[in-house]
């Protein structure tokens, strides 16, 4: 599903430059759990923002689904994300005049998708992520977990290929935190290929695959026995 | 970009955006609001002057004597100029291929009683053809005419204010009047444009007014219609020709300034046009500085709202916004609010010039309107560059990329 080889990006500090990733290889398989750990500065939201077409590669090769991802405009990259890839954030990013199901909505707003048809859909999703009875709520009126539940929603709605999710339990509490990660294992379970960046351990071990990234290198990748996080729900 | 999902999103937007929405309608609003009244009181001023100078004829030229300040010819300084019967003749005889009418005028003012009714009136002792240069118009019976002025008739022609006052409901027409203590039979009553002073004139036969003041031929004023086919450069030949005339009959120096004057009607006519050409000007280049600071309101407004939306903006590319997509979502919902709003506020502009109508005469604002045609025009300017002033920040948004967007806490 993603095929990465030898990437390298470096960030424009001034006159310095700052090299954040130094060579990854990288593949993922349909299906797969991932979490990409490390510590800050190691270079793994910037890997995650290469890999969600938010950012340019410098070198090497990125392909996504047997597409090469490579020099694209602006008009193709949007296309691609709307295609390809479902975002959930640490902030959540949901847009704040809009409501849940509104929200979740949106992606198949770009797709064209009729506005009928999109309503169901995403109260579709909702449902899913347990939130139907809130589909009218602004995200003002939601907790931290219910919001980030509505991301999760957003993210599939769009039937993407690969979820990509950047800390998504970083601003929440364990508790709910747990319950999101409950959350992105069945999505998992159901089939999806889903990527996890965090930087805590516990939330790496309930994925099935863990990879480690030091000063832009990866130093570990091994598969291991994941722990349900319904046992904590 | 127009389909209705587009404009459904836009309307969403709009309407859960309310505050936002409202300042950038307001500034619009307001601006063209401005414009329209603005303008249409420039209109107003400018139908004030063509009303205060459309009254009276504008071919005439008025000759007033007055007083030598230069000796000339033998004649000491200081000497009284006069004019007389002689010289109406004169003119007529002299300069036949300019002049439409000549009429002497003696404004003589005094008691004017009937039964116990008085009152103090002008009289004006004139020619027939008086009733041209100040467009008198006859309500009942009849003007002046030329066997009154042949027979020295004892006849008055009063105006409509002098009617009411001295008669109340009673008609006027045969009865007799007392003019500073002679007898005058009413043969007509007039109305006159040219206000209320004008309709407490009476009007006499000049040759009567001579005949009272011991049988003189002395006259005060003479007033001269021209053909209005020679046009302001032959009305301005005319005049030169003539007072070199009367100058020379009158043994007046050519320096001397005040020997005589002439008013001439066109003249200051034009001038006065001239005058509320250059405040109609005044008041457009306002209502255009109006409409500039609408722009720069509107550009401000998208500016910081564009600002404010970075962030949504951000999200809406991560889900897959193409940047046509972008622009597209600002620039429509800028353009369509300057336009809904920019009508409210033409709409209301018109409705209170509309209203105003009379109101502001005692201003100098007469009957103030805007051309519809202006009134779009400058709406559609400012729809336009508030189009613009949305397109440029949008174009900016468009291609701030979403990470970065993303961050902008």
């Amino acid at each position: 599903m993603i095929e990465i080889k030898n990437l390298h990006k470096s960030y424009k500090m001034g006159s310095n430059s700052l090299h954040v990733l130094k060579g990854i290889n990288f593949s993922v398989e349909e299906g797969e759990l991932v979490a990409i750990m490390g510590s800050s500065g190691s270079g793994k939201s910037t890997l995650l923002n290469i890999l969600g077409m938010l950012d340019e590669l410098d070198e090497g090769s990125y392909d996504l689904d047997g597409v090469p991802i490579k020099n694209l405009n602006e008009t193709k990259a949007a296309q691609y994300r709307n295609k390809f890839l479902g975002f959930i954030f640490q902030s959540f990013n949901l847009i704040n005049y809009k409501s849940a199901v509104e929200n979740v909505a949106l992606p198949l707003y770009y797709q064209k998708v009729g506005r009928k048809e999109r309503h169901e859909k995403a109260l579709k999703y909702l449902e899913q992520v347990g939130l139907k009875e809130w589909a009218t709520h602004l995200p003002s009126e939601l907790s931290g977990g219910q919001k980030q539940r509505v991301a999760i929603a957003r993210a599939m709605a769009a039937e993407p290929k690969v979820l990509l999710a950047d800390e998504p339990t970083g601003a929440l509490d364990s508790k709910t935190s747990y319950e999101v990660m409950d959350l992105i294992q069945k999505i998992n379970d159901a089939g999806n290929t889903i990527l996890v960046v965090t930087h805590e351990p516990d939330i790496a071990d309930m994925c099935k695959r863990i990879v480690h990234l030091k000063d832009g290198v990866i130093v570990e990748d091994k598969k291991i026995e994941q722990v349900r996080a319904s046992q904590y729900v | 970009m127009f389909s209705r999902d587009n404009w459904q999103e836009i309307f969403e937007t709009i309407q859960k955006n309310k505050l936002r929405t409202f300042l950038s309608g307001f500034t619009v609003a307001i601006g063209i609001f401005i414009f329209v009244v603005l303008f249409g009181f420039g209109n107003g001023l400018t139908n004030t002057f063509n009303k205060f100078f459309g009254d009276d004829a504008t071919n005439v030229f008025f000759i007033f004597p007055g007083r030598t300040t230069v000796p000339y010819q033998g004649y000491k300084a200081n000497r009284r100029i006069e004019f007389d019967n002689s010289d109406l003749a004169d003119i007529k005889k002299d300069f036949p291929m300019f002049l439409e009418y000549i009429t002497p005028r003696i404004s003589r003012s005094g008691l004017v009683k009937y039964n116990n009714e008085s009152n103090n009136y002008t009289t004006r002792a004139v020619a027939p053809s008086h009733q041209l240069n100040e467009k008198t118009i006859i309500m009942f019976g009849r003007y002046i005419n030329e066997s009154d002025i042949q027979e020295k008739s004892k006849i008055a022609v009063i105006g409509r204010l002098v009617g009411q006052d001295l008669f109340k409901d009673k008609n006027p027409i045969g009865e007799f009047i007392d003019i500073s203590g002679s007898s005058f039979k009413v043969v007509g009553v007039f109305q006159d444009d040219g206000g209320d002073n004008e309709e407490r004139t009476i009007y006499i036969p000049y040759t009567t007014r001579q005949l009272i003041e011991k049988n003189t031929d002395k006259i005060d004023q003479i007033v001269i219609g021209f053909k209005p086919e020679i046009g302001y450069t032959g009305a301005m030949a005319f005049q030169s020709s003539l007072e070199k005339f009367l100058r020379s009959k009158k043994y007046i120096s050519p320096q001397d300034k005040n020997g005589i004057f002439v008013r001439n009607i066109a003249d200051q006519l034009k001038q006065n046009q001239q005058l509320a050409v250059v405040l109609q000007w005044i008041v457009s280049l306002v209502a255009f500085g109006t409409i500039i600071a609408g722009i720069i309101g509107i550009s401000n407004i998208m500016v910081f709202v564009v600002k404010e939306r970075t962030k949504e903006l951000g999200i809406r590319k991560a889900l897959g916004a193409t940047p046509k997509s972008v622009i597209g979502t600002i620039l429509l919902e800028s353009i369509f609010i300057t336009t809904v709003s920019g009508f409210v506020g033409m709409m209301i502009g018109i409705g209170v010039l509309s209203s105003l109508g009379k109101s502001l005469d005692d201003y100098f604002i007469t009957n103030p309107y805007i051309n519809i045609g202006v009134a779009i025009f400058a709406t559609i300017v400012l729809i336009v560059c508030g189009g613009i002033a949305g397109y440029v920040p949008a174009r900016r948004a468009s291609k701030i990329k979403p990470i970065v967007a993303l961050r902008d806490e």
